[in-house]
C-alpha cells in the first residue's frame, strides 16, 4: 500500500457517519503499555528509543491482518506530514515534538494507530466514527493480547501496567468521546455541564487534546481515573456520563430552535452562504461556520449537506492538510485562499 | 473570603469533587484550582474556552507540598532517593512528574503510594493483567523486592548483606533471562 494517501486523502475510518452522529462524532480508546526492561522514552536516549522501535516493529508483524498495518518513523516525515497525522488525530500532539526514535504503526483505515515513544512506549490508539466505545475497546484490547505475546509489559500486581506518568497507571486507559455541543454553548450552558462532569471524576478538554482551545464547539470528554476500577467500569461509567450529554444537548437544540425561531434558522443559511461563496477564510472562521452548518443539518435546516462531507472538512481545512496536498509549505494568505476553495469545492461542487 | 490553600489571594472558585464516594470540597483562588486539576470549574460559559496545559509537575508539588513538618523532614530524605537503572532521583521526579523506568515504582514505592491514592483514589489494579507476565510474575516480582531491599542496605552501609543480596539478583535476572529465551 502507498503510504502517501496516510497525507493526502480524508479517508480515515472515523470520518464515517457512526451511531448517534448528531452529536457524537467519534469515540477513542487508548492503552498505555510500556516494556520492562527500557527506560520510559521521557528518560531514555537514541538506543533505549531504537531498541523500542526495533522490538515493537518485530511484534508488529504478529498482528491480526498484519499485512493492513504500516510503519512510519517520524524522523522520515516532514513537518507538515506530522501536522497531518495530528490534524487526523492519528498521533498527539507531543508525540511529534521530538522525532528522533518515535514512530507510529497505522491500519490501512487508519483507525488503528499505535504510538510508539510518546511518553509511553507504547499507546494502542483506537479511533472509530460516532458512539462505539465498546467496539473501540473490544479491538484495543485484542490488539493488546497479541502484541503482549511478543513483547515483555511493565505490570505490577499493585499498581497494574506502569506508565511513565501515574495519573496513567493500572488500566492505562483513555476512553475519550468527541463531542459537537453548539447549542449548550450558545445557550451559556456548557461551564455548568463541564462543572458536573468534573464533579463525576470526567475531564474535559479540546479538539486535540490538552492546551487546545474549544474550537468549533468540539469537546473530548474522557475518564479521569485508571486504576482501582477494571476497564470495563471504566468506560460505563463514562458512557452513562456522556449519555447524558447527549440528551442535554438535544434538549439545547430545540429549545434554541423554539426560542430563537427566524433567526436561529437565519445565522444557520448565513453560515452555509460564507462557506459557499467565500474567497479568503482562516481555519478559525472555517470551524465556526462548519459549526453553524452542522447544527442547521442536524436540526433539518440544510437538507442538503451531508454530515459525512462536514467531517471531512474537518481535516480538508486544516493548514498541515492543505500545505501538504500543495506540496509546499504557503504563507497564511495563500492557505486561506486555499481553504475557501476547498470548502467551496466540498459544499457545492458535487452533484445531488 | 481568601483561598483556602495559598491563603493570599481571593477565593473565586468554588470546588467539589467526588472521587470513589469521597467529596472534598474547597473555596479555592484561580491559580490554586488550577494547580490542583479543576480547570473545568474555570469554565463559565460560551465562546473562547481554552484548556490549559496544567503542568503535572505543578500538581504533584501541591499534591506533595502540604502537610505536616515531619513530612516535610521525611521528603528532604526522600528527595535523594535514586533508582539504579534509569538514575532518575526522587527530586527530579518531583520536578517533571514522570518517572524513569518500571523500577522507579520500586525504588520509590513508599513516596509514591500516598500520590497515588489521592490521584486515582486508591492503589489497587484491578484491571487487565497480562496473560503472558502469569508464569514469570511471581519471579519478577520477588526480584524487584531484592533490588529494594538493595537499595536500603547499600543506604544503610550494610555492605555484607548487600553483597548477599547482589548474588541473589544475579541468580534470578539469569533465571529469568533463561525463561525468556526458551519461552
Ligand atoms: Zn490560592
Ligand atoms: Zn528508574
Amino acid at each position: 500500500m502507498d503510504k502517501e494517501k496516510f497525507f493526502t486523502q480524508v479517508d480515515a475510518a472515523w470520518l464515517e457517519q457512526g451511531p448517534e452522529a448528531d452529536t457524537v462524532i467519534s469515540s477513542r480508546i487508548r492503552l498505555a503499555r510500556n516494556l520492562d526492561a527500557l527506560p520510559f522514552p521521557p528518560a531514555a536516549g537514541k538506543e533505549a528509543l531504537h531498541e523500542v522501535l526495533s522490538q515493537v516493529e518485530a511484534a508488529a508483524k504478529h498482528l491480526p491482518e498484519a499485512k493492513r498495518f504500516h510503519i512510519l518513523e517520524l524522523s522520515r516525515l516532514s513537518p507538515l506530514e506530522r501536522q497531518v497525522l495530528i490534524e487526523k488525530h492519528l498521533v498527539s500532539p507531543e508525540h511529534v515534538r521530538e522525532a528522533e526514535g518515535r514512530g507510529v504503526i497505522l491500519r490501512d483505515d487508519q483507525a488503528v494507530s499505535i504510538m510508539i515513544n510518546e511518553e509511553d512506549h507504547l499507546r494502542i490508539q483506537i479511533l472509530l466514527p460516532g458512539l462505539s466505545l465498546l467496539a473501540a475497546w473490544q479491538l484495543a484490547n485484542r490488539l493488546d493480547d497479541s502484541l503482549e505475546q511478543h513483547l515483555d509489559y511493565a505490570f505490577d500486581k499493585g499498581v497494574g501496567f506502569l506508565t511513565s506518568c501515574p495519573t496513567n497507571v493500572g488500566t492505562g486507559l483513555r476512553a475519550s468521546i468527541m463531542l459537537h455541543l453548539p447549542a449548550l454553548v450558545l445557550l451559556n450552558q456548557a461551564g455548568q455541564v463541564f462543572t458536573t462532569l468534573a464533579q463525576l471524576g470526567a475531564v474535559v478538554r479540546g479538539l486535540y487534546g490538552e492546551g487546545t482551545q474549544a474550537l468549533g464547539n468540539y469537546f473530548q470528554i474522557s475518564n479521569q481515573l485508571t486504576l482501582n476500577h477494571a476497564e470495563e467500569d471504566l468506560i460505563t461509567t463514562l458512557l452513562g456520563l456522556v449519555n447524558q450529554v447527549i440528551q442535554q444537548e438535544r434538549a439545547a437544540r430545540e429549545r434554541l430552535y423554539h426560542e430563537l425561531g427566524n433567526r436561529l434558522v437565519d445565522m444557520v443559511w448565513r453560515a452555509y452562504g460564507t462557506l459557499t461563496h467565500a474567497r479568503i477564510l482562516s481555519g478559525d472562521e472555517a470551524m465556526k461556520l462548519l459549526s453553524d452548518v452542522r447544527l442547521g443539518v442536524n436540526l433539518n435546516l440544510l437538507p442538503q449537506v451531508k454530515l459525512t462531507d462536514l467531517n471531512r472538512l474537518l481535516v480538508l481545512t486544516r493548514s498541515g492538510y492543505i500545505q501538504r496536498v500543495a506540496g509546499k509549505e504557503l504563507p497564511a494568505a495563500e492557505r486561506d485562499e486555499r481553504r475557501a476553495a476547498i470548502v467551496r469545492e466540498e459544499l457545492t461542487g458535487k452533484v445531488r | 473570603m481568601l483561598c483556602e490553600k495559598c491563603k493570599k489571594r481571593p477565593a473565586t472558585v468554588f470546588v467539589r469533587r467526588t472521587l470513589n464516594g469521597v467529596t472534598s470540597e474547597a473555596h479555592l483562588c484561580e491559580d490554586c484550582a488550577r494547580e490542583q486539576g479543576s480547570l473545568n470549574i474555570l469554565f463559565a460559559g460560551a465562546g473562547n474556552l481554552t484548556f490549559p496545559d496544567w503542568s503535572l509537575g505543578n500538581l504533584f508539588s501541591s499534591l506533595l507540598g502540604q502537610g505536616a513538618p515531619g513530612m516535610q523532614a521525611q521528603a528532604v530524605k526522600a528527595s535523594t532517593l535514586r533508582c539504579s537503572q534509569c538514575g532518575l532521583t526522587y527530586a527530579n521526579f518531583r520536578e517533571r512528574g514522570r518517572l524513569g523506568c518500571a523500577q522507579c515504582y520500586e525504588i520509590f514505592r513508599d513516596q509514591l503510594q500516598p500520590l497515588i491514592q489521592r490521584l486515582q483514589g486508591g492503589v489497587k489494579h484491578t484491571g487487565k493483567i497480562p496473560r503472558r507476565a502469569e508464569g514469570k510474575l511471581r519471579l519478577r516480582y520477588d526480584l524487584k523486592s531484592l533490588r529494594r531491599q538493595l537499595q536500603e542496605a547499600v543506604a544503610k552501609e550494610e555492605f555484607e548483606l548487600a553483597a548477599k543480596l547482589r548474588d541473589e539478583i544475579k541468580a534470578l535476572e539469569q533465571k529469568l533471562g533463561g525463561g525468556e529465551m526458551s519461552g
